[in-house]
């Protein structure tokens, strides 16, 4: 084994562990934490894959944006923090059943398939994958059209959660 | 060099993780949770696949970027109506939310 | 040509390897090493930081400062953590212990993990990245996180109030921030700090002064520094996020504020003042720590100034700052100086010459006529708003009984 592969298994380990706290975890506020170290996870694993762009803007995203606003809002809507009463709804034996099912087949099918051996091509140093990133984002052959669509949905959030949210007296 | 394997396996797990927490959890945030690590599952998948398949055609990490820009849209809506919904019935748990209208 | 630390780095490889350690793991120690070296140097460095930080304020009030331990008082910091260590270390009965213990940790690490991409010197960085300046604005997020964890496991009202004004602080005085190290980026055509320093033959300042004054406001905002200090304003919510840290793990998280505080500097310095270079400096490479200490000691200054003479701002009032103002301006600077730059290298101005700094500077400076005015006719119309007579009580005004 190499040393990369090691580091991928304790990563992979830690990403999965923090997981299953972050859907089994009795306070909330834990889950979110949990939820925050298995993003970090991801993002060491994309480092892994050489796409270092990616991993940061995961923490800038995930961790600098969405887990801190899932903490705010937990924050507001307070007393079910720390509620008292079942976390899990009435289903969650068929949730659990259905989950493990799904893995299994997934498993299943992806060791079935023939190209799962595949060997990672090299990337050339002088291959900016940063630089390809941001052509291929804006150029028109590329996907600007894509791109600008995120760009609507985003602003089309933006407006949305400010009416949404907009206490109206 | 890591195998491609290990990492589908990875998003596979991660990906049933999320959906658990998905349908078993009560609380709204809660599953919200369960939806980013549902998301983080996919983009590993398309990140993986993109340095073992085609790592000189961007595409995996274009719809990489585009599935984040989705993941905030969907918590920023996503929180607001749970914040507007506490506000009306001072609960915010899945299964109490049950009326269409109130 | 000068270069101690690295002639220190090579012969350290080659005993080591001389010792029958593969080239791997000679690698993987020199750069524990470095770490540890580094780490090392500015946690020392933040020792002195509490007697500058001391002097200055002294000075600015009109006072002598510490002048007791040792001379000019340089002994008083290492009182003070001495005083810290021996203090009572109380964890509160309703907090969560983990997380609570965690905070302070992780608000001093995230200050240090910003040295890694600051170039020191030509010949010495830490990690080169190619984007390394996106990772600052990463790491900062990560910095967010714990303050918010130590506000919530305190469970304490007033540290849960800072740690929700410190989010609302920090998630809006980010958008500015990320929207002016743009700038740079665009002058250097790189998001490597490193390329950052070395393409500022010219400092970047004179060809990006707002975005210069709009990244250190942002930073101000992301410190948690009066003005923006509302984390921990000590007339409203007594000392906010940390009221229930004693002891040394108070300590950590006064060492991470100040450190902070110096690190923004070196950044500073290091995107918009040309970070180590400095006359010689291409002769003997172990100048450029000296010039890049210097460069965020003079910020590092101005951010203390800035503290001593303002008083705090208002919540709303900050968040309007932000959005109504800082923003705008912030999108507007980075669109004109990326029309600006494709129009220049179209006549042939080659980036990073003087008439490019020059005419980027014009352009700058138009920007700021054009805002300095719109701001004074704002000012106008919002002086008559006040002026203007109206009852001292009345339902209209009052906005309570308007449904």
């Amino acid at each position: 084994m190499t040393p990369l592969q090691i580091i991928f298994i304790l990563v992979a380990a830690m990403t999965l562990g923090a997981g299953l706290m972050v859907v089994t975890a009795r306070n909330l506020v834990h889950s979110a934490l949990w939820l925050i170290l298995a993003l970090f996870g991801v993002a060491i694993v994309y480092v892994l894959l050489q796409a270092g762009f990616l991993a940061v803007v995961q923490v800038v995203i995930y961790i600098g944006a969405i887990a801190i606003l899932m903490i705010f809002a937990i924050m507001l809507t307070r007393n079910i923090a720390t509620e008292s009463g079942p976390r899990f709804s009435e289903n969650w034996s068929w949730a659990l059943v259905i989950a493990l099912v799904l893995f299994g087949t997934l498993a299943w099918m992806l060791s079935g398939w023939e190209g799962i051996a595949a060997q990672a091509p090299a990337i050339s140093p002088r291959f900016d994958t940063v630089r390809e990133l941001g052509l291929a984002l804006v150029s028109p052959d590329g996907f600007v059209l894509a791109f600008e669509v995120a760009s609507v949905l985003l602003l089309a959030a933006l407006i949305g959660a400010l009416v949404i949210a907009w206490d109206r007296r | 060099m890591i195998p491609l394997s290990w990492l589908l396996f990875f998003a596979a797990a991660l990906f049933c993780i999320g959906l658990y927490g998905v349908l078993a959890r009560k609380n709204a945030i809660a599953i919200l949770m369960g939806i980013e690590l549902m998301l983080n599952a996919v983009n590993v998948n398309l990140v993986a696949f993109w340095r073992y398949r085609t790592p000189e055609i961007m595409a995996g990490q274009v719809f990489a970027v585009i599935v984040f820009a989705v993941a905030a849209a969907e918590v920023a809506v996503g929180l607001a109506l749970f914040i507007s919904v506490y506000r009306r019935r001072k609960t915010i748990a899945a299964d109490e939310i049950d009326m269409m209208k109130w | 040509m000068f270069d101690p630390i690295n002639a220190i780095a090579q012969w350290l490889a080659k005993l080591l390897a001389g010792w029958g350690l593969s080239s791997g793991l000679v690698n993987l120690i020199l750069t524990l090493l470095g770490v540890v070296v580094v780490a090392s140097f500015v946690l020392i460095v933040d020792i002195f930081l509490v007697w500058v930080e001391r002097k200055v304020v002294a000075r600015f009030q009109d006072r002598l400062g510490p002048n007791r331990l040792g001379p000019f008082g340089l002994i008083q910091p290492l009182a003070d953590i001495i005083k810290l260590l021996i203090k009572e270390d109380i964890t509160p009965v309703g907090a969560d212990k983990v997380v609570y213990n965690l905070a302070p940790i992780l608000a001093l690490a995230t200050v240090l993990m910003l040295w890694a991409v600051i170039p020191f010197a030509p010949t010495m960085l830490g990690a080169d990245l190619n984007v390394g300046v996106l990772y600052i604005v990463a790491v900062g997020a990560v910095g967010t996180l714990g303050i918010i964890m130590a506000g919530w496991a305190s469970n304490n009202k007033y540290a849960l109030l800072g740690a929700m004004r410190t989010v609302a602080l920090t998630i809006a005085y980010e958008v500015p921030m990320v929207i002016s190290l743009l700038v740079p980026v665009i002058l250097a055509r790189s998001m490597s700090i490193h390329q950052i320093v070395n393409m500022q033959t010219i400092w970047y300042i004179v060809a990006a002064p707002l975005a210069a004054a709009i990244f250190l406001i942002s930073a101000i905002a992301e410190l948690g520094r009066a003005p923006f200090d509302l984390a921990e304003a000590e007339s409203e919510i007594v000392a906010g996020f940390h009221i229930e840290y004693t002891g040394m793990k108070f300590g950590l998280f006064y060492a991470g504020e100040l450190l902070h505080a110096l690190t923004m500097g070196a950044l500073f310095a290091s995107l918009f003042m040309g970070g180590w270079r400095g006359p010689f400096v291409e002769q003997a490479p172990i100048l450029g720590v000296l010039y890049l200490f210097l460069k965020a000691m003079f910020i590092y200054w101005v951010i203390m100034w800035v503290k001593y003479s303002l008083p705090r701002v208002r919540i709303d009032h900050m968040l309007n700052f932000n959005w109504k103002f800082l923003t705008p301006l912030a999108l507007a600077v980075v669109m004109l100086t990326a029309l600006a730059d494709k129009a220049l290298v179209e006549f042939g101005v080659s980036a990073g010459s003087l008439s490019y700094s020059l005419s980027m500077l014009a352009v700058n400076l138009l920007i700021g006529w054009i805002t300095l005015s719109l701001l004074r006719s704002y000012a106008r119309i919002e002086r008559r708003r006040v002026a203007a007579p109206r009852p001292a009580a009345s339902p209209e005004y009052s906005g309570v009984a308007k449904s």
